[in-house]
């Protein structure tokens, strides 16, 4: 199939549907079977930092979530711009389904973040570069989240939000450029693919994993949200009527 | 252009029949300092020091303020509706509404700043600094908040929902604006942060004008 049929293709959702039948479920098994050897390997196996000891070993949770949290805003722009551009139904609902899974990554990471920032830091919280920004995108998150509530149409309520997160990626960079200018306690980024890493490969290497399997955890969360979203949408179809009685979902 | 100019007059006329519509976000700024004067005891050097930050919050709020009426009026009597469908492009009078709003709130709020700045106590050498932020970065101010205006337009209790989504995006915006006074104060140079705040506003200018007319029609959409 080209690129060019899919791309049709995804304006249905009754096909991507009948498509992505088993796609949650692969991806909720690799999320599962990353984040326990991952975390496993990070929380007894690696070795304990020589300055932090054991409590940087809640890096293993802080750092994939905040990178998969910011992450979920940027896909939801994405969406968002598909949604305005191409109207395609599709995009709207993984624009409603992404939000929850967005928000709470982030108050998971700023949560860890408080918990690592007592022993390092010697406070639960500090007004620091990064922490700030995710602060921030916290908040941007949950604008997303009440504009949709506020508006009572639903087709109405998801392009308003499109125009909401568009406008917001955009801003992301800038907002994070901004609030690095007023710098920092934060160390460095641990987490980054296109340099060498700063840690040694034993400490890296579940952090690794960890990532990818909140990764796929993104993504089976995302894929089960959008296929009851299309479930709920379509309600009124034949399609989704014979799915429901056969008991195929 | 003819577009753009037409709109404006418009704008002109309306704000100078209802001035006091356009005195409320100005009467709130120099309310909002009082407060603060009176919360900190009114000393000097606690105001001194929390000038800067006193002063472009409140500019923050108050352009929230005025924010709300920017669409409601044409929004309730069916002129938007026109507007948008009309005319063509239909950015120029979103555009000529946006500079009308600038101009009665962000330069209004500049030119006053000196008085603010004044009964804060706030260093003579920090002022020109103060005044240029704000004379380049209110623009953002009014270009971000009307894609907000446009989104709640339709709303009825769109003012707290306005401020949710428009604050987090003024971020940028507060953060050069009172760093810069602030660094001004501590002696150090503050030509980077203005870039920014002209580069902000610059990126606001060429988006949001776009981004406001989306909005709107997915506002009149649901009327």
């Amino acid at each position: 199939m080209g690129i060019k049929e899919l791309w049709h293709r995804l304006g249905s959702p009754r096909w991507f549907f009948e498509m992505s039948r088993r796609w949650p479920w692969i991806f909720g098994g690799l999320a599962l079977l990353l984040l326990l050897s991952g975390t496993l390997w990070g929380l007894a196996f690696a070795p304990a930092d020589y300055q932090q000891g054991n409590s940087f070993r809640i890096m293993y949770i802080h750092v994939p979530t905040s990178l998969v949290a910011q992450s979920a805003y940027i896909v939801m722009g994405v969406a968002g711009f598909m949604l305005l551009v191409w109207r395609m139904k599709l995009a709207d609902m993984v624009l409603s389904a992404i939000v929850p899974f967005g928000m709470s990554m982030t108050a998971l990471s700023l949560f860890t973040g408080a918990v690592w920032g007592r022993p390092t830091w010697g406070a639960w919280w500090v007004w620091d570069a990064r922490t700030t920004s995710m602060l921030v995108l916290l908040f941007l998150y949950f604008g997303v989240y009440a504009l949709r509530q506020a508006i009572p149409r639903q087709a109405t309520a998801g392009r308003a939000c499109a125009v909401l997160a568009l406008v917001g990626t955009i801003n992301i960079p800038i907002i994070k450029y901004s609030v690095d200018w007023w710098l920092t306690l934060h160390q460095p980024a641990s987490f980054t693919l296109t340099e060498a890493p700063s840690m040694p490969m034993v400490m890296w290497m579940p952090l690794l994993v960890n990532v990818l399997g909140v990764y796929c955890l993104f993504g089976a969360n995302l894929l089960g949200r959008l296929r009851l979203e299309i479930l709920k949408r379509e309600r009124s179809t034949q399609w989704v009527r014979d799915v429901v009685l056969s008991g195929r979902t | 252009m003819k577009l753009f100019y037409g709109q404006l007059r418009r704008e002109f006329i309306v704000m100078f029949e209802s001035l006091e519509e356009v005195a409320n976000p100005l009467v709130f700024l120099f309310l909002g300092i009082t407060l603060f004067a009176l919360a900190t005891g009114g000393g000097v050097d606690a105001l001194r020091d929390y000038a800067p930050a006193i002063i472009w919050v409140l500019v923050l709020l108050a352009n929230l303020l005025s924010l709300e009426g920017l669409f409601r009026r044409d929004y309730e009597d069916g002129t938007l509706e026109q507007v948008v469908l009309l005319a063509q492009p239909g950015f120029l009078p979103i555009l000529a509404k946006i500079t009308a709003h600038w101009l009665f709130s962000g330069l209004a709020m500049t030119i006053l700043a000196p008085v603010a700045a004044l009964i804060l106590f706030l260093p003579g050498s920090a002022l020109p600094v103060l005044v240029t932020t704000l004379l380049v970065g209110t623009p953002a101010l009014s270009l971000i908040g009307s894609v907000g205006a446009a989104l709640t337009v339709g709303l009825r209790r769109g003012g707290v929902l306005l401020a949710l989504l428009v604050l987090p995006l003024y971020v940028p915006v507060l953060i050069f604006g009172a760093g810069a006074v602030l660094q001004q104060m501590g002696g150090m140079d503050t030509a980077g942060q203005i870039y920014w705040l002209l580069v902000i506003s610059m990126v606001s200018l060429t988006v949001t004008p776009f981004a406001v007319q989306a909005a709107l029609k997915v506002a009149l959409e649901q009327s």
